[in-house]
């Protein structure tokens, strides 16, 4: 690991002042993220901005039913509220499946929407990396892929996004509040992220020193019949092969508000609209959900190691949507 | 730096600088640069204290050095174990205020201000000879084979019991998925555990 230098914030201004305008500045709240990749040599920042003693860790309900989450909230508060595990179950289910007990103390739900992919190539400074550095070549294309993407890929990078919160949060209409230099902003969760392209070394709409201050689960039918269902190689503390995050509003038997997202398919949390659409209006029974996984697969593409990912996320699909209509 | 030139800077120069049609976001940046600076230390070693296991302790620390590395290597607490040194194995947990932490991921001067427990805190008595429950249950079930993930492991479960989590032999195998044993000797771990988690207080 590099030598750093550390400054801790007093305030939200002057940490977003410094981290806007210092090359090598880099916030700090958990730690389990950016101290994992600086020991690899990923992430070298120069100067660490210590925020965990800014005032961003209540967690409460909002007039409308919603509840505001401090991006300072850890992993493990958020899925112990009883505002999340009441009124958006997927949430607190993805919390409880990330992770273990100690990361969970530990990480933000700040720095868990924004965490790294865990492409071993990524991870790895000896092997080319277009996300390191642009230019240089995906090694994942040719080499082990079991853990990539299947869709939102590009010829120049096919690393996968492991965060199941964001996954869930996709479901429940999240919102990002963040502030920065030029005043505070509101972004959908979903728009947080970009796809790679030709640039994977961008993967989020946030400017330089833009610091994640909330985020605010927005109340719904959907999201308080919700579920979240990770498949893995063991049961417990383990990244995520595929996950199904799913919200139905469902009345006399009858879809009519669908919310799907997928996991650790994608290099960002993928919203499955087309499955959402082949939802509304249809009898909420296996016959529907079976139709649904079968689109859910559209315009997949494996490469070679990840390919069992497709049937995997059909058969995912249709579960996790029989486990949220309690049908299954 | 003060609040006055702030307000200089915002009157003397970002206002002109806005009405000359300059890209604002350039101008503001280049403002509170000049009017901000934090505070900062490092990279060389700078004097903290910290509370390990009930006591202050004055260390010299590198900003990067993580809490696993401080109480292994500087302050001689060397019964907290490296094992992956990237947050896959438990074996350097620790609690922190009471909550179970991967010490490996904690930068040491992010504790300053907290409570640091390791593995040889946990006991008690005059002269540290009081076995904590969960040291004696893990003795009394024979919670480990070559014992270098038993200091993790039982840090873990103290850390647990503060959790109040269900007591039943699956609850506790999630609860304690955080602590890996490559001897396998989870089957005992669990019994420990689930000995002292559902007993009396």
């Amino acid at each position: 690991m590099n030598p750093i230098r550390y400054a801790k914030a007093g305030n939200a201004t002057d940490a977003i002042a410094t981290a806007s305008v210092e090359q090598g500045a880099h916030y700090i709240a958990g730690g389990t993220t950016v101290i994992d990749l600086m020991k690899l040599n990923v992430e070298e920042p120069e100067l660490l901005i210590d925020i965990t003693t800014l005032p961003m860790r209540a967690i409460a309900a909002t007039p409308g039913g919603g509840v505001r989450i401090g991006a300072l909230a850890t992993m493990a508060d958020v899925a112990d509220s009883p505002l999340v595990a009441s009124g958006f179950p997927v949430v607190a289910q993805a919390l409880l499946a990330s992770a273990s007990p100690q990361l969970r103390n530990m990480a933000t739900i700040g720095g868990n929407i924004l965490q790294r992919t865990r492409c071993a190539y990524f991870r790895d400074k000896s092997q080319p990396c277009n996300k390191r550095k642009p230019g240089r070549g995906c090694s994942a294309l040719d080499g082990q892929n079991r853990f990539h993407s299947v869709i939102g890929t590009s010829p120049h990078c096919i690393c996968s996004h492991p965060s199941d919160l964001a996954t869930a949060l996709v479901t429940v209409d999240a919102l990002v509040h963040t502030r920065s230099l030029l005043g505070t902003r509101i972004i959908a969760l979903e728009d947080l992220y970009v796809l790679p392209g030709d640039r994977p070394d961008v993967e989020v709409v946030l400017r330089r020193g833009e610091l994640i201050e909330a985020i605010e689960l927005q109340p719904s039918i959907h999201a308080r019949n919700s579920a979240y269902l990770k498949v893995r190689d063991r049961a417990s503390y383990e990244f995520a092969l595929v996950s199904v995050a799913a919200a139905l509003a469902i009345e006399a038997g009858t879809v009519r508000e669908a919310r799907v997202a997928l996991g650790s398919v994608a290099p960002k949390p993928w919203r499955a609209h087309d499955v959402e659409a082949a939802l509304l209006g249809k009898p909420a029974n296996d016959a529907t959900f079976a139709a649904a996984a079968d689109v859910a697969i559209h315009g997949m593409h494996g490469y070679g190691h990840n390919d069992y990912k497709i049937p995997m996320t059909r058969a995912a699909v249709r579960r996790a949507l029989a486990m949220t209509a309690g049908v299954a | 730096m003060s609040q006055l030139s702030r307000r200089w800077f915002l009157v003397r120069v970002v206002a002109p600088a806005l009405v000359l049609g300059l890209r604002p976001q350039l101008v503001c940046a280049a403002a509170v640069a000049t009017v901000t600076r934090l505070s900062r230390v490092g990279p060389q070693p700078t004097a903290v204290a910290l509370s390990i296991n009930g006591r202050t302790v004055d260390v010299a620390l590198e900003p990067r050095e993580t809490l696993l590395d401080t109480l292994r290597d500087k302050l001689g607490l060397t019964g907290t174990k490296k094992g992956c040194d990237q947050g896959t194995c438990g074996a350097c947990t620790v609690l922190v205020d009471g909550k179970r932490v991967n010490s490996c991921l904690t930068l040491a001067i992010m504790t300053q201000g907290k409570s640091v427990t390791t593995i040889e805190g946990l006991a008690t008595g005059e002269h540290g000879d009081t076995l904590h429950p969960m040291q004696r249950a893990f003795l009394e079930h024979d919670g480990f084979q070559c014992g270098y993930c038993t200091p993790g492991q039982i840090v873990s479960a103290v850390g647990l019991l503060g959790e109040r989590r269900p007591t039943d032999d699956a609850s506790v195998r999630e609860w304690m998925s955080g602590n890996l044993c490559r001897c396998g000797a989870y089957a005992n771990i669990a019994a420990a555990v689930q000995s002292v988690a559902g007993g009396p207080a």
